[in-house]
């Protein structure tokens, strides 16, 4: 357990860069998809280059975990999903104004109707989960 | 004061999130990710019988623990030391979205809409449930999000990563230019 605490902190210390960043903001997410600002292009792209040089050197110099482990990505796969799912979630993102971190973010700064959204978006994947077979992947 | 109140811009926290990539992957092993924490609650809460939710979740529970410690330090950023001025949004925008009805821009999102009463009206059942729903069927349809996706299958060079990011895109682009419009004269 006390080694798993590591990973509250981390999500502690992601939070407040989620708020500080503004991310969390509903009107940086529109001020994106009207192209009115780089702010958060900026964003998304340099945590891009600074994770894709992170891994490029994890991978180079072989990298290991603290506890010695090798370091393994599970790659991706596609599935029909990625379109139709990428683009209901887009739709999702662009009308709540947050992708799940900043979900929670913003009830923990004390925006409390935002539980609801959560709530919903906890049902959102309840109802993927039980449709999964009948969906095209 | 000021440092810990004032936004932080995006040469600073761009880099910090993508330094979440390599950080979890050292401490543990972990792909960077938020929306597998909604599958981990449906299959701790209400798996039913679905064999999707029928795993040990416990065995994940890190990824809840990140995401618990995402809603302290939203209280802490965004509560304890928020930003006491508005957020400088792009003067286009303001004026779009004063255009649409949307005219207090003070807060994190639109207090008109994003507020308990608005959840029985129209708009705010559209924009905070149906909006909720989509969120949470559409990351797990496309088995991610912003950070899964985006990020963590970006920064690995993943081509579905890449088609995920392009769809989250298109999709946000026809709800704000084409059906948010629409929402909003409701």
């Amino acid at each position: 357990m006390m080694s798993k605490l590591k990973y509250l902190f981390l999500g502690f210390i992601f939070g407040v860069i989620l708020i500080k960043a503004e991310v969390v903001s509903w009107f940086r997410i529109q001020e994106m998809f009207r192209f009115q600002a780089f702010h958060m292009y900026g964003i998304i792209g340099s945590a891009i280059v600074v994770g894709a040089i992170s891994i490029l050197l994890i991978k180079k110099f072989k990298v290991k975990t603290i506890y010695g482990k090798e370091i393994i990505i599970v790659p991706k796969e596609f599935t029909k999903g990625n379109i139709i799912g990428g683009l209901i979630f887009g739709l999702g993102w662009a009308m709540t104004g947050a992708c799940p971190g900043p979900l929670y973010a913003l009830i923990g700064s004390g925006l409390l109707v935002i539980t609801f959204v959560l709530f919903f978006a906890v049902l959102g994947t309840w109802a993927y989960g039980r449709l999964k077979d009948k969906l095209p992947h | 004061m000021n440092i810990l109140t004032q936004p932080w811009p995006w040469y600073v926290s761009g880099p910090l999130i993508g330094l979440m990539v390599p950080v979890l992957l050292i401490l543990g092993n972990k792909p960077f990710g938020i929306s597998s924490s909604l599958k981990h609650i449906c299959s701790a809460c209400i798996p039913g019988k679905i064999e999707y939710f029928n795993y040990n979740w416990k065995a994940e529970s890190w990824n809840l623990l990140f995401a618990f410690g995402i809603v302290l330090g939203g209280f802490v950023a965004g509560y304890c030391f928020s930003n006491p001025n508005p957020i400088q949004i792009s003067e286009n925008t303001i004026a779009d979205l004063n255009a649409m009805g949307i005219k207090d821009h003070s807060g994190f999102v639109p207090s008109e809409i994003f507020n308990f009463q608005s959840l029985l009206s129209l708009k705010g059942f559209i924009l905070m449930i149906i909006g909720g729903f989509f969120v949470g069927f559409g990351t797990r349809y496309a088995d991610g999000c912003t950070s899964g996706h985006s990020i963590m299958g970006l920064s690995n060079l993943q081509w579905p990563s890449l088609v995920s990011t392009i769809c989250f895109f298109i999709g946000g682009l026809i709800m704000t230019w084409f059906i948010l419009p629409w929402i909003m004269r409701l």
